[in-house]
Order: C-alpha cells, then structure tokens, then sequence
C-alpha cells in the first residue's frame, strides 16, 4: 500500500499546491493540554495504534490473574462482547457512514446460529471450529441480503429497512415456536419462542471445552485482538479509505469512480460478519439465547458505546465499551451508583465551571440550599420525612438530613419532570443565569436521585444511555477521543 | 366468500391504516423540511395518549365520568394535540436546531436518543402497566352503541367512525393550510430549498417549530384515536407504532403527504387481511415484504417522484 505513494517531497516554502492549509495545519490548531498531564498524553498519542491495541490487550490479560472474583471477570467479559459488537457497528457507522439500526439483529443471528447448530435443539452438537466460520458467513449472506433492497437509495432508507429488519428478527424469534414455512408446511419448533434455547455446548477448541469463566474471558480477549487487528488493517488499505470518502460525501465519491454501492453492501456486510461472530462467543457462555437479549436496548447500548468513544475511531470503541459498560454495571447498586453520581457531577462542575469562585458559589449555594428546604419541610411536614431514601449506610443517613425524603414516590416523578425541564432551560439561558439556577437543578437532581432513581436502576440505566446520545450529540459529536470533522458545503 | 370475515377485517384495517397515515403525516413534513428522520415521532404518540388518559382520570375516569362525553372527548383532543405539538417543539429546539448543518448521521443518532429517553421516562413517570381508556364503560356503554350495521352483520360503532372522520378533518385541514396559508407556501419553499427560502426572508426557525407542532399534534392527536379504540396505553407503544408509521410514509413516498396516508392505508389493511386470514405472527412480515417491494419496484415510493440529488 505504501509504495503507492511516491517517495517524500522536500518541504517547499510558501503554499504547496494541492495542499489545503487550513487542513495541513490542523494539528497547530488542536492545542492540548500542557503540564505533566499534556506530557503524558501527547506520549500516549504519540504511539502507534498496533502498540496501544497491544498495550489495552496486556492489562486486560492481567484481570483474570489479579482476582478470582468470577462477577469480575464476568464484567469484563461482557465488556469484551460489547468491544466487538461495538467494533463492528464501527465499520459499518463510523467509516462507511451508514446508520445499521438492526445491527443487534445480527448478534442474536449468529447467537442462535450457534444455538441451533450446538444444543439439543435440533440434537445437533458441531464442533465450534466449523460453527465459527459457517454461521459467521451466513450472518455475511444475511447482511447482503437486508442491505440489497436500499442499495440505490439515500442512507435513510437503509435505517427503516434495518430498524424493521431489527424488530422482525425480534418478533419471529420470540413466536417461533410453531413456525411453518408460509403456511405450507407442517409446524416446527425454530427458536423454542420466549423461553429461549438452552443448554448449548461450550466451546470446544483444540480438544479442550471451555468450561473456566477466565477461559472465556481470554479467548474473548483473543477474538477481539484479531478482529481489532483486521479491522485495523482494513481501515488504512484501499477499502477502508473509500469507506470514509464515502461517509464524508456519496455524491463526489461516485464522480471519482468509486463503486458506492459495491462498498456499502461491503460495509454494511463486513459489520454484520462480525456482530454475527461476537454472537456465537456470546451464546456459549450463557449457555442460553432469548430473544429479548437482542431489543432495542441492546442496540441502542451499542451506539453510547460508539458515540461515546468517537466513531470511526478505534481506541474509542475500547475506552465507550469501558466506560459505558462499566458504569451500567455499576448503576445496579445504588449505593455504588450514589458515589459515581456524585463524583460524575463534581468532575463535570470542575471541569466546565471557571472560575473556582463560581465552582465554590455552585457547591455552597447547593449545600445551603438543601440544609433550608430541609429545615423548612421539616418544619410543615414533620410526620412524612424519611430517614433514608434508596441510599443506606451512612452515605444515606447524612443525605436524608439534607433532601427531604418522602413516602410518596410520585413527588419524585414531578421532580425528575421539573428536573428535565430546569436542564433544557440552563443549557439556553445566559452565564449569569445558568449558574444561579445550577444551584436549584443540582439540588433537585441529587433529590430525584435519592427518592426515586436509585430505585429504579434498570430504568435509569436505560435513560442514562438515552441521554448519553443525546448529549454527546449535540455536544461533542466526535466522542471523547476523536477528532472532529468539518463538513465541508 | 365469507364476507362476514371480510369485511370486519375491511373496518379494523381502515381504522388502523388512519392512525397509521396521521403519525406518518408528522414523519413525512419533518422528513420534508429537514430530511430528518424523527425517531421520537411514535413517542409522541404515546405522549399523546397519555395525556388524554390523565384527562379522562381528571373528570372521573372511565367508570364515572363526570362531563358530557362530547365535551371530555373535545378537551381530550385539545389536550394531547397541545401537548403533543409543544413536545415535539421543544424536542426540535433542544435536541434537533444545533444539528441542522451537522453531517447527516448526527441528528438520526440523537433522533434515537430522544426516542429511548422518551420511552423510559414515560416508563419511569408512569409505570410499567398498562392503562385502560376503556371506553366500553363510559357513560354506561353509549359510546359503542352509536353506530350502524354493514351487510353481513359487521358492526361500525361511533368510536370507529370518530377515527375515520376525524383523521379525514385533520387532513384536510392540514392540506389547506400547506397550499393555502401563507405559513403554509413557507413551510413548502423551506422544504423545497431551506437556504433560499432563508434569504427570502422566510423565518427558518419559526417554520420547522412550526412543522413540528403540527405534525406533533397530528401524532397527539392519534394518541386519543388508539386510546379510542384499542383501549391500552402504555410506555412502549410508540416504538411499534412508529415504526410502522414510518415505514407507511417511506411506501407512500417520504415527504409527500397523500403519499403519507395512502401508505398507512394500505398498511393497516395489509395487517389486518393478514390477521384475519393468515396468523398474526405474520402481520409483521408482510409489512415488511410490502416495504422491500417497494423499495426494489417503486424506490420513491408509490406516490412519490423520483429525487434527483442536487450538489
């Protein structure tokens, strides 16, 4: 690939031509932070990708080896199945530019390829070494095959195609417990309906079933290097850069000479590939497939990850995963979430709000604030405050002396209504303004948090990944570490 | 041939491709001004229908209600249409206006986004269960003994035809207002070339919250019609049927708005003939053959006309 490109030009003063400066000086302009902290990460920056990949892959391998605490690696396993579906949703969004919404489809595809291929189900027990490359292929046929019909058409259509591909693969694995072909056959039992395909065979690999938890972990860590590294490799050849001339504009590409929908269909196919081969690593260690495992909510858990790291880039995909999964993990109990809340709002307070006088004025104003209402319901409702809300321990007992804690769950519903309300008004209002009513919004939030989020993990999980779309979005469209792009009219 | 059979599925179809063409209607004008598309539109249903059941609630519920119906039903439309139009306002003011010249996969993330925090607020603020309008039992039972008897036994009550009727008045209204008013000739120069139109002096901003209130409503609107009829609200509905809205206004052809009611039509009878005729574990499927069949045949849709890209 490199001997492609002639040998190196002697730098030439003055205005090259065919360079666009605005562009070539793109770094000069991307200033970074100074001090220790600078040092260090224009470093890190510094390296070349295969070594940073090389350096995640050798911390992840000292997990298992550091505790023997199976939720651990159990975590870190899912962390790894969400690192490959991430990865592949990469392909198809972050560099052909394409929005796949049944891209969980393929996951519960290759999922129950598995499934069917090595489980009483059907009574057949391949070895894993032939499922792997068949039900991953057949996951590739799958791909051409949904994205065929849109091919001509703007990226929108590919998105309703696959949103209701997404739902449908959703719908018939939960009713296909009696299916017939279009009413012409007699009934089979396909998917086993709501209650799912159990029981499926470990992965026998080299003679030996996996049966250890870091086992998994490991030959996860291993699929997700080698896919990382394929990945890698496609994204800097000939296909990888047409993808992204593709995503930046269809239009010029195809005036170059570019086989736009040739590349698509690839894309889009190379994605579902490996969505379909994260499934069946996904399969047997559950040793169990539901449909409901590949909704909506899977999906749209993908997408935080990938937005959330940046997409199109690939160390982003580890750093979402990370980061995402982990805080969903930690959002289960409330009072590890209770901590990871509070720390989230102090970092982005510290962060966001100069100068330290303002910060100081936020966190003092928030504290008195709440030590006044506290007093005041007191002192109208003494009979209906709480001593705790869903935070225990002593964390709890010092939060009820400052948010007064009701019975009534419904107060907490007004407020997170009042909350969302006070947010959308803070992000339009002015400096002045925004920091005078920080106070009532952080005092609101820890509120609604400690009487009625925290009891509510699983929807708050659900809404947390929500906003994280959003937000990131309308804030940071590039994810925490890419690099922004300029559309160019 | 069993006409009994036939028609009843005839009646369900068309009832339910109505509802179908209004949320489709709100799909098609944003997907006309901002060629975006609004995955939170079907949570704006569900919104929709939430409000009306809160007013129900307000005046007594279902099993005493404590006003004329004709006025309930009137503040309940009012209701949900405000509500519904100032919802999707706001959405476009928060989370869609910063993206307007973003590249194109930006809003449609966000777009999902706002859909799955809808969704789960609405889980969260309003519960789990399932909600009855159970309109069977308003003012014991006068709603549904209104109505006339087709051939073949095949019962049409009032709330049936309050759907029926009442989505062909909010179309028309909403046809004279796009070709006749002078928001309306806005709203079609915005759609046709928003930078143009901009320096026409076309307020830009006020036009698409404009067509978000309208077509917000519209969906606030539908809300009441499903409550109407098929009794049950609750937080997820909006996914359902907002994906099959959007895929009646991409058959229809997306942007076009008899475009937008033809394909809900012909959805809402293409599920229901298979209801009734096949299984219902097929209705999804079929909709989904109709959708890749148009897509292959009729790329722009059966009432749409072939786009040719600008640079």
């Amino acid at each position: 690939m490199s001997g492609e490109s002639p040998g190196p030009t002697p730098p030439e003063p003055g205005p090259r031509i065919g360079a666009d400066e605005w562009v070539a000086s793109v770094s000069d302009r991307r200033q970074g932070p100074g001090g220790i902290a600078g040092a260090v990460s224009s470093r890190v920056a510094g390296l070349p990708a295969p070594a940073g990949f090389a350096l995640f892959g050798l911390a992840a391998a000292t997990v298992p080896l550091l505790t023997n605490n199976g939720y651990v690696i159990r975590v870190g396993f899912d962390t790894l199945i969400y690192m490959l579906l991430a990865l592949g949703l990469n392909i198809v969004v972050g560099f052909a530019g394409l929005l796949d919404l049944g891209y969980v489809a393929f996951f519960g595809f290759g999922a129950y390829g598995y499934a069917m291929l090595a489980s009483a189900q059907f009574d057949i027990h391949w070895p894993t070494l032939a499922i792997l490359p068949v039900v991953t292929l057949a996951t590739v046929l799958l791909g051409f095959l949904v994205a065929l019909p849109s091919r001509r058409l703007v990226g929108d259509y590919l998105a309703i195609v696959t949103l209701f591909f997404g739902q449908l693969f959703v719908t018939v694995t939960n009713n296909g417990e009696s299916m017939s072909l279009l009413g012409l056959t007699k009934d089979y039992n396909v998917t086993n309906g709501p209650n799912g395909i159990a029981n499926i065979d470990p992965f026998h690999l080299f003679g030996h079933d996996l049966e250890s938890l870091a086992g998994y972990f490991y030959v996860a860590l291993g699929f997700f290097l080698a896919v990382l590294g394929i990945v890698f490799l496609v994204s800097n050849s000939r296909i990888g850069r047409a993808w992204r001339s593709l995503r930046e504009d269809p239009l010029a590409a195809e005036l170059m000479g570019m086989p736009v929908n040739r590349l698509k269909l690839q894309a889009f196919a190379f994605g579902a590939g490996v969505a379909g081969f994260t499934g069946t690593l996904f399969a047997s260690l559950n040793t169990a497939v539901f449909s409901s495992d590949f909704d909506t909510p899977t999906l749209i858990t993908v997408y935080a990850i990938l937005i959330l790291g940046g997409a199109g880039s690939l160390g982003g995909v580890i750093l979402g995963a990370l980061i995402v999964n982990i805080s969903l993990e930690v959002l289960r109990t409330p009072n590890h979430a209770t901590i990871v809340f509070f720390a989230l709002i102090l970092a982005t307070l510290l962060a966001k709000l100069r100068p330290w006088r303002a910060l100081a004025a936020v966190v003092a104003g928030t504290a008195l604030l709440g030590v006044a209402v506290r007093a005041l319901v007191g002192a109208i409702w003494p009979v209906t405050l709480h001593t705790q809300g869903a935070v225990d321990g002593s964390l709890g007992r010092a939060l009820a002396h400052w948010l007064p804690l009701t019975t009534n769950y419904q107060i907490g519903n007004y407020v997170f209504c009042a909350l969302v309300g006070l947010v959308l008004v803070i992000t339009t209002v002015p400096r002045r303004w925004r920091i005078l009513l920080l106070v009532p919004t952080l005092y609101l939030a820890s509120f609604d948090w400690d009487s009625r989020l925290a009891f509510e993990p699983s929807i708050t999980r659900l809404i947390f990944v929500g906003v994280i779309l959003i937000v990131l979005m309308n804030a940071r469209p590039q994810g925490l570490i890419g690099v922004n792009r300029v559309e160019i009219a | 041939m069993n006409w009994s059979l036939f028609l009843t599925e005839l009646v369900a179809g068309t009832v339910h491709g109505c509802l179908y063409a209004l949320i489709a209607l709100g799909y098609s004008m944003v997907y006309g001004i901002l060629k975006l598309l609004n995955f939170a539109h079907g949570d704006v249903f569900m919104v929709g229908s939430f409000i009306g059941y809160g007013i129900l609630g307000v005046f007594g519920g279902a099993e005493a209600v404590s006003i004329p119906i004709v006025f309930l039903l009137i503040l309940m439309f009012l209701g949900a249409m405000l509500g519904g139009g100032l919802l999707g306002v706001v959405i476009e003011r928060f989370a869609y206006r910063r993206l307007r010249d973003a590249p194109r996969i930006a809003p449609l993330i966000t777009a999902l986004g706002v859909s799955f925090f809808l969704e789960n607020a609405a889980l969260l603020v309003l519960g789990a269960n399932y909600d009855q309008y159970n309109t069977f039992d308003w003012d014991n039972g006068s709603l549904w003994s209104v109505g006339f008897t087709l051939p073949a036994g095949v019962r049409v009550a009032l709330p049936q035809l309050i759907v029926v009727g009442g989505t062909i008045v909010l179309m028309l209204g909403l046809t004279v207002f796009v070709s006749r008013t002078q928001l309306g000739r806005a709203m079609r120069a915005t759609s046709f070339d928003r930078q143009a139109a901009e320096m026409m002096g076309i307020d830009v901003n006020r036009v698409i919250a404009t067509t978000f209130f309208i077509g917000s409503a519209l969906a606030g609107a539908a809300g009441i019609f499903n409550g109407l009829v098929y009794q049950q609200v609750w937080a997820y509905m909006g996914f359902d049927a907002g994906l099959k809205a959007f895929t009646a206004a991409v058959i229809g052809g997306i942007g076009n708005l008899p475009g937008a009611v033809v394909g809900g039509l012909v959805i809402g009878l293409a599920e229901s003939f298979t209801i009734g005729y096949v299984s219902s574990t097929f209705s999804d499927a079929i909709v989904f053959v109709i959708l890749i069949a148009v897509m292959i045949l009729r790329p722009s849709g059966l009432l749409g006309r072939a786009a040719v890209a600008k640079v």
